[in-house]
């Protein structure tokens, strides 16, 4: 299987000298094509500044990240929006929808920032809204719909311009059991029907259990990573409880 | 840490976000002390006594509009804190929440204006002092006054009085503040930044019905103060073009942020390419809350060009014809023989008695030896025929005229010179001579509207029975000229008739027209001033003497050019910074919230480039739309105006349009630059 992303020894520091902060201490790993990861970790682990990095949003200190094997460390200005544009897709746990446009706007946005015609447009938007069942909302307002809605149609959104990785920061952390079941599944057959590759940070088992393979990260190191195998969401949840024990400290907590 | 700490840091973490709110206040500042300081600025200007009055009698008026342009920029400061408060009601939610009370809140707003109010009347003091220099080098050239001894002058009266004008508007604004903060309540001001925006798409049906409604009201306003100007009789009527314009206004933005709106959606293509449904639906959202601004905005800015460029013309036209209109130093008019009906019409018996004794004669009364002052003496009479009235000489074409022009005085008796009389005077003066044959007459005037009524009848060849001899025109069209000396041409006509037509006339008034002895402008001025102190003298008040001068004619029309021209700098500035300020606010405030709608646009892969132009397009638009609409308002106001000021002639107004573009591109253009790039700074990528 193809590499879409690779880590190499990332590292990323905040503060000055004298009181430095390392919210990322030499991690790296792969994802391949066609992957749904799950990154966990407790609150302040660092898995919110990877994902930044990983999105451009943020720049590391050292290491590089290749994606789709061009290193976008090293991008700058408007290369790095046409990167984002192109290659990424993101869902965050706010839903980030702009307000002022109806749910179909929104998601045909992200393709006329591509200057896709109108007719490419409304063909893609047709058939995402089948596979995430947003048919129903796309003329709504984001103030008309449910968290659940609103967070599938950001999900619409990411994948319409049919991007290499789909990072998803917490995108169920807004939303109540029900919503998040759906929209993980939406993610599921996303991944496994559509090949989409996902990345997603969560510090919720229960998502993370929907995911092929679950990577832990404490205080800015990588602690563990495990596979789903063979194994049925159920059993991998328990291992991932188990992993998430192993962890202790303040992920258990929030469970 | 002290309140007042706290406020000053307030200040100091908006002062970017709001620095063309305090510009605004700076330069309201600065426009009131300049316009306040004239008087003050010119005491040493070396010119004529007749100007100072005149400076004075400006002042006074400037004086008096300031009172108006404070009520104007006091409503934009309101306006302005009430809106500056809305955009912190998360801040003061927060000090609430940490068990600070509603007064402690209400003293750091208090600091706050106190800080505001004293930088920018500090900052504005100085500028408007610095400003005013340059106001006296142009009060001077308006007066042709002599600059020699020119010093930079600080007039503490206008400062005592910007300060006292702009302490009361601010000490409104604590009230306001204090008042509008003792009604908030906690959860609303922590949660007021998450209410997100309802977009509600209006009706398009009663959009496209209200529309419909509105530009019919425009056509009907538009075409009353244009075609259908000549039936506005009564003054008040003018009122319901101004109404129905104001309503078709409101209503046109009303309808028009639904209407465009869903015109472009329909347009796919172009809706959907870059970021336009993202800048058209910005711009629609905030039309849409701020439609009853909008308006307001319109009409200031509508008001803004018409004061401006009317004001502009009308000093032009009021003193290009003077060298032209006055050809003598000075006339002397005298109304004669009147009989005893005159007591009906106000006069007393005095001045009847007075008014058999000739010009020379009344001279001689008041012991003014008037040889010795006036050169070039000429004295001739006016006569009048008992029932000769202007509907008598109009002949055939009274009645269409008439009907034209209802309220013009038809009844006043027609004035009569004869031929020789009035060729020396035209020699004098300048003017064409007038050639009649036995049995013609000729009608001299140059009030434009007069002459066209005039030229009517001369063209139905109307005869004229004078002692039962007939008289015909001479042509067809008036003669340009007049006898009385005018600021501009408001002769509405009299008749040249040959001599001997005369020889049964009444006698209706005495013209002596003179220049004055003396070649150097000391010695005219003095006789002036002497000339001058004669309506003083017991005797003229009883008499029906009235004397025109040259100088007072001039300084008369120069005054009030500069007053209307000055009123018009005010007014029109004001407005101008006014409305520009309101949409900068608004579109400034407006930004930090779109600063996270615009990182979003980034995190989608929206180039810089993109987001500028987005930003560029939208607040662009949101600038243009108030103007667009004002600048149509205005091509009817200024032609409305243009027809009450047509007997001043107005061949200067496209220049005085121009200098209007160019103040409207400068400051309202300023403003919408300063606007953009602000919001560029706002939105920049952390």
């Amino acid at each position: 299987m193809k590499n879409i992303l690779k880590i190499d020894k990332i590292e990323k520091y905040y503060g000055s000298k004298s009181s430095l902060t390392k919210a990322i201490d030499n991690i790296s790993f792969e994802v391949s094509e066609g992957e749904f990861v799950a990154i966990m970790g407790a609150s302040g682990s660092g898995k919110t500044t990877l994902l930044n990095c990983i999105s451009t949003i943020d720049k590391v200190t050292s290491g590089h990240i290749y994606v789709d094997g061009m290193d976008i460390t090293k991008l700058k200005g408007n290369d790095l929006n046409k990167f984002r544009r192109e290659k990424l897709g993101f869902i965050f746990q706010d839903f980030n929808l702009l307000d002022t446009l109806t749910a179909y706007e929104n998601i045909a946005l992200a393709l006329s920032i591509q200057n896709k015609s109108y007719k490419e447009i409304e063909k893609s938007i047709q058939d995402v809204s089948v596979k995430l069942n947003i048919q129903d909302v796309l003329a709504k307002y984001p103030y008309q719909m449910s968290g659940g809605q609103k967070q599938r149609v950001a999900s619409a959104r990411a994948i319409i311009t049919k991007p290499s990785l789909v990072l998803a920061d917490e995108p169920t952390g807004a939303l109540d059991s029900k919503s998040a079941k759906m929209l993980l599944e939406s993610f599921q057959y996303l991944n496994e029907s559509l090949q989409t590759t996902i990345l997603m940070v969560t510090h919720d088992s229960f998502s993370a259990s929907y995911a092929s393979r679950v990577i832990f990260i404490k205080d800015g190191k990588l602690f563990h990573e495990i596979r789903k195998g063979n194994a049925s969401r159920k059993e991998f949840f328990d291992q991932i409880i188990d992993v998430v024990t192993l962890l202790g400290g303040d992920l258990n907590e929030v469970l | 840490m002290k309140f007042y700490k706290l406020s000053f840091k307030n200040i100091q973490k908006c002062f970017k976000d709001y620095a063309i709110y305090f510009f605004t206040l700076i330069l309201g500042v600065a426009i009131f002390y300049v316009f306040n300081a004239i008087d003050s600025q010119t005491v040493l200007l070396n010119t004529q006594s007749y100007v100072y009055e005149l400076i004075k009698m400006m002042a006074n008026m400037l004086s008096g509009v300031s009172v108006f342009v404070s009520v104007v920029l006091g409503f934009l400061i309101i306006y302005a804190s009430r809106f500056l408060i809305k955009r912190r009601h998360k801040e003061f939610g927060i000090y609430m929440l940490l068990g600070m009370s509603k007064r402690k809140i209400s003293m750091i707003l208090f600091f706050e204006t106190l800080f505001i109010g004293i930088l920018s009347l500090g900052v504005g003091l100085i500028l408007g002092v610095v400003l005013s220099q340059f106001m006296s080098i142009l009060v001077a050239n308006m007066f042709e006054a002599d600059m020699t001894n020119f010093t930079f002058i600080v007039s503490k009266s206008a400062i005592v009085k910007t300060l006292i004008y702009f302490g009361i508007m601010y000490f409104l604004v604590m009230i306001f503040n204090t008042i509008s903060i003792s009604k908030c309540k906690l959860i609303d001001l922590l949660h007021s930044e998450k209410k997100s925006e309802q977009v509600k798409l209006k009706n398009p049906i009663l959009c496209i019905f209200l529309f419909l409604i509105a530009v019919a009201m425009l056509s009907y306003a538009y075409y009353c103060v244009t075609i259908g100007v000549k039936d506005l009789y009564y003054a008040y009527e003018i009122f319901i073009p101004i109404g129905l314009g104001c309503l078709a206004t409101f209503l046109i933005f009303f309808s028009l942020s639904g209407l465009l709106l869903r015109i472009f959606m329909s347009m796919k293509g172009l809706y959907y390419r870059g970021l336009n449904s993202f800048t058209l639906r910005q711009i629609s959202s905030k039309v849409n809350t701020t439609v009853f601004s909008m308006t307001i905005i319109c009409l200031m800015l509508f008001l803004t060009i018409c004061v401006f460029s009317t004001s502009l013309s009308l000093k032009n036209s009021l003193t290009q014809n003077l060298e032209e209109l006055t050809p003598v130093d000075v006339s002397i008019s005298k109304r004669r023989n009147f009989d005893d009906t005159a007591l009906e019409d106000g006069w007393s018996l005095g001045q009847i008695e007075d008014s058999q004794k000739t010009i020379p004669e009344s001279f001689h009364e008041m012991n003014f030896d008037y040889q010795s002052y006036f050169d070039d003496i000429f004295e001739f009479n006016v006569y009048a025929f008992s029932g000769i009235t202007v509907a008598e000489t109009l002949g055939d074409a009274y009645n269409d005229i008439v009907e034209l022009y209802p309220f013009l005085q038809y009844d006043s008796v027609e004035e009569f010179v004869s031929l020789s009389d009035y060729n020396r005077l035209a020699k004098m003066y300048g003017l064409d001579e007038v050639s009649l044959r036995d049995n013609e007459y000729a009608i001299v005037a140059d009030y434009d509207q007069w002459i066209a009524i005039r030229n009517d009848g001369l063209k139905a060849n109307t005869p004229l029975v004078l002692n039962g001899k007939s008289y015909y025109p001479n042509r067809e069209k008036c003669t340009y000229g007049f006898m009385d000396i005018a600021s501009n041409h408001i002769n509405v006509g009299f008749f040249v008739v040959p001599d001997e037509a005369l020889e049964d006339a009444v006698l209706y008034r005495s013209l002596m027209v003179a220049n004055y002895k003396g070649s150097t402008d000391a010695e005219k001025e003095h006789i002036e001033k002497i000339v001058h102190d004669l309506e003083d003298n017991p005797y003229a008040m009883s008499s029906t003497l009235s004397i025109s001068t040259k100088l007072t004619i001039y300084a008369a029309s120069v005054g009030l050019g500069a007053m209307v021209t000055f009123i018009g700098l005010y007014l029109g500035l004001i407005f101008l910074i006014s409305s520009a300020a309101i949409l900068a606010l608004k579109e400034l405030s407006e930004s930090t919230d779109n600063k996270e709608r615009f990182q979003m646009l980034r995190n989608l892969g929206a180039d810089e480039k993109m987001i500028n132009k987005a930003l560029f397009n939208q607040i662009l638009i949101f600038f243009l739309c108030p103007l667009l609409l004002a600048c149509i308002h205005s091509i009817f106001g200024i032609l409305f105006c243009n027809y009450l000021l047509e007997s001043m002639g107005t061949t200067q107004l496209l220049t005085s349009i121009f200098t209007t573009a160019g103040f409207l591109i400068i400051i309202y253009g300023g403003y919408f630059l300063i606007t953009y790039f602000c919001s560029k700074n706002i939105i920049k990528e952390r």
